[in-house]
């Protein structure tokens, strides 16, 4: 066991990777010679070279695009997109490519690239360096999408990713890359203990981030990414006010845990749904509508969300923007007094 | 001719292809002396110093918010140090009609062509008398009433939009060129290629601006492309392609007016790449200790376009020390008021974030505006007003 933190983690989920499989392969804009701009790559150009870990010209659509290429091959590349805001010049080759290769194939083609990416906001990065745009995979069939919490999980889900022979996304919640606590304290943290060797966190798992003490009027949040963290904060303050909480944490957006989302929900019968990215459309609405569908004669209250607003991400207003853990309070606050 | 029967029928109707030049174009050497002396006397002298003392008021500017940066005033912050000429010039090069589509390197667009500095400042800290109203990082301004169009991070995005406004220029009879600038490093993005495709084949008045600065954050010019030059991509598109030296501030104004005459007389775009140098880390966040040779860096702080310039300006006799140092502190004074004002001035309202995403406010922003408001007032929320 190692305390690391989520870069950490990450970056030595790659080293043992490609030091187990000379056909992994790491691409992208300064994965190289500097490491990342996050320093998730750093070392893996030393150890493994050039050919294998890669500096691409700066090209979002020819990382995907060669990536794909590299995999029908039967390459496992690892592609970084520097920030997801700068997805998007490959989103053709992300939604029309790499999401239907194998069905469009007839099963021929599978294409188990992976794609690492940082996601959310809350580091001052205003439009472009803050955007939450899992729900724009995750509606294309064929894209496997998993959002780690914590530095165990963003290792164990990677080596996960590693070994899908399905395309995975890897979103990581840059604003805890350091730290759960305002980019500190993954030390002092459980999941910040990080064993050194290989294992994995399945795809397709929830996991229990707070268990109910029995305590207060039990609610369930269902949530993932930074925003667990956000929850965790809500509900420790919550347990003062005679509110206990269930906390899940998603973990894999695509697939997901329906039965731990329905077990939680019917336990509970009150339910919080929080995600930082915009209300329209957002992940929170799909799961919202799971529990509607599954446990409606469970419910105690509707079903809330917390969200990010349906704007584009604002600078100076960040966190006034940025759903807190006063507003999943409120939330928690009226899905329990209510009725 | 046993060849005429090779010959296939043409399809284009193009005479010949514009020129596509990789000599270095400069006006002066790096040590300040002429290399070009007629077009250097089509500069009035009072201009030259204007342009001498802009740009070294830049550097002090740059500095300075470095600086505010490393203290916490400042969220984040990109200098143009070493790469001065490349924005200064170009605005100097054009007239008020023509429209600009800056990268987030080229502060001289906005400061040359008349942006309020205190506006310029006031977006650094997104305080509430910023243009862009708070919403874009530092470094992102915008400045319509100078005709310079709204900066945004995603690179390579403004290329092909250059490329419609000079068009629509074209379309409107109006007399004005569209340039654009961006890195090398961006000239790798599919938006790059569209861009100076479309504008070949619309001969649109565009000048496609290139600041070939060495690096793509960490990533060198070699990693960027296996090409010699950028410059010589304008084959493919049939277009003009000039390259000149970045840090010979005269130059850059001759490849841009040349440029802009060739657009205006109905000829089409021109790609210009201009060599020079990031003498600065790309921004705040970055360190090139890691990535690049002191001995590099030192190289090129020796060819820096201030020097050059300076050196010629003292040659001639319209420059000195003393007006170097009363040049450094009235900038040094100038943007450490306009700062002080801008750290005073609160943050924007709260309704800011609802605003504009539309032409008029829908009535779910108008609910999620309560929302915010009724949160921020409970005391809950981790956004304290500033
Ligand atoms: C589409 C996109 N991908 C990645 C980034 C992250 N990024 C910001 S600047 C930069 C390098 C740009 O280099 P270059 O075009 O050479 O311009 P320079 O910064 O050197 O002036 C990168 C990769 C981005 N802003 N947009």
């Amino acid at each position: 066991m190692a305390t690391m933190n989520i870069i950490q983690a990450v970056n030595n989920a790659l080293h043992l990777a490609m030091a187990a499989d000379d056909n992994v392969v790491v691409l992208g804009e300064d994965v190289g010679k500097f490491g990342g701009v996050f320093r998730a790559t750093v070392g893996l150009q030393a150890a493994f070279g050039e050919d294998r870990v890669i500096d691409t010209p700066l090209a979002e659509s020819g990382i995907i695009g060669a990536a794909i290429g590299m995999a029908l091959y039967g390459v496992t590349a690892v592609a970084e997109i520097q920030f997801s805001d700068f997805i998007f010049p490959a989103y053709d080759q992300i939604v029309n490519e790499l999401a239907k290769f194998r069905y469009r194939s007839g099963g021929e083609y599978p294409c188990p690239v992976v794609i690492r990416t940082p996601v959310g906001g809350g580091i001052r990065g205003g439009h472009y360096h803050s955007q939450s745009p899992e729900s724009l995979f995750v509606h294309h069939a064929g894209l496997v999408v998993v959002a780690p919490s914590n530095p165990y999980d963003a290792k164990g889900l990677l080596l996960s990713a590693l070994e899908s022979p399905d395309p995975v996304m890897v979103l990581e919640p840059k604003r805890v890359y350091r730290g759960p606590d305002h980019g500190k304290n993954w030390g002092s943290h459980p999941k910040g203990q990080v064993p050194e060797g290989h294992y994995t966190v399945p795809i397709g798992k929830a996991a229990i981030a707070r268990e109910l003490t029995g305590d207060g009027t039990a609610v369930t949040i269902l949530t993932y990414g930074a925003m667990v963290h956000t929850c965790e904060k809500a509900a420790a303050l919550a347990q003062q006010e005679g509110i206990d909480v269930e906390l899940v944490d998603l973990r894999s957006l695509m697939p997901y845990d329906l039965e731990a989302i329905v077990a939680s929900a019917k336990k509970t019968g009150r339910v919080v749904v929080a995600n930082e990215a915009p209300r329209m459309c957002g992940y929170a609405a799909e799961i919202t509508s799971l529990v509607m569908e599954h446990c409606f004669d469970w419910l105690e209250a509707p079903v809330t969300r917390v969200t990010g607003y349906d704007t584009p991400f604002p600078y100076t207003l960040e966190f006034a923007y940025l759903p807190d853990a006063g507003r999943v309070l409120t939330a928690l606050r009226t899905v329990a007094t209510y009725g | 001719m046993s060849s005429a029967a090779h010959t296939l029928p043409t399809v284009s109707t193009l005479q010949s292809a514009p020129t596509v030049s990789t000599e270095l174009l400069q006006v002066m050497a790096p040590d300040g002396s002429v290399v070009d002396a007629a077009f250097i006397a089509t500069i009035p002298e009072a201009d030259l110093i204007r342009l001498y003392e802009a740009m070294l008021a830049q550097r002090v500017y740059d500095d300075r918010m470095i600086k505010m940066q490393r203290q916490g005033r400042l969220g984040f912050y990109l200098a143009c140090t070493g790469e001065e000429a490349c924005s200064y010039g170009p605005a100097y090069a054009l007239e008020a009609r023509d429209w600009f589509y800056p990268a987030y390197r080229e502060p001289g667009i906005a400061l040359w062509r008349g942006m309020p500095f205190q506006a310029w400042v006031d977006n650094m800290v997104g305080n509430c008398d910023d243009p862009a109203k708070g919403r874009q990082m530092p470094v992102h301004w915008t400045a319509r009433a100078q005709n310079i169009v709204s900066i945004s991070s995603p690179v390579g995005t403004q290329i092909p939009q250059c490329t419609g406004s000079a068009y629509a220029a074209k379309l409107m009879g109006h007399d004005a060129v569209s340039i654009c600038f961006f890195g090398e490093g961006t000239s790798s993005e599919g938006d790059f290629h569209v861009g100076l495709n479309f504008a070949g084949v619309w001969k649109s008045p565009a000048i496609f601006f290139c600041r070939n600065n060495g690096y793509a954050i960490s990533t060198p010019f070699e990693k960027t492309t296996a090409a010699a030059h950028i410059v010589l991509r304008a084959h493919g598109y049939g277009i003009r392609g000039v390259l000149v030296d970045g840090n010979d501030v005269l130059a850059v104004i001759k490849a841009v007016r040349d440029a802009a005459d060739w657009a205006r007389a109905g000829n089409g775009p021109t790609l210009i790449e201009a060599k020079t140098y990031r003498i600065a880390a790309h921004s705040t966040s970055d360190d090139p200790s890691s990535y690049r040779s002191r001995e590099e860096e030192a190289l090129w702080a020796e060819l820096c376009p201030l020097k050059r310039l300076r050196a010629y300006l003292e040659t001639k006799g319209l420059w000195d020390e003393t007006k170097e140092q009363a040049c450094v502190d009235t900038s040094s004074a100038r943007i450490i008021a306009a700062l002080t004002i801008a750290e005073s001035k609160p943050h924007p309202a709260l309704d800011t974030v609802f605003d504009d995403v539309f032409a008029e406010r829908p009535a779910h922003l108008d609910a999620q505006l309560n929302a915010m408001t009724a949160h921020v007032a409970s005391g809950e929320s981790d956004y304290r007003a500033g």
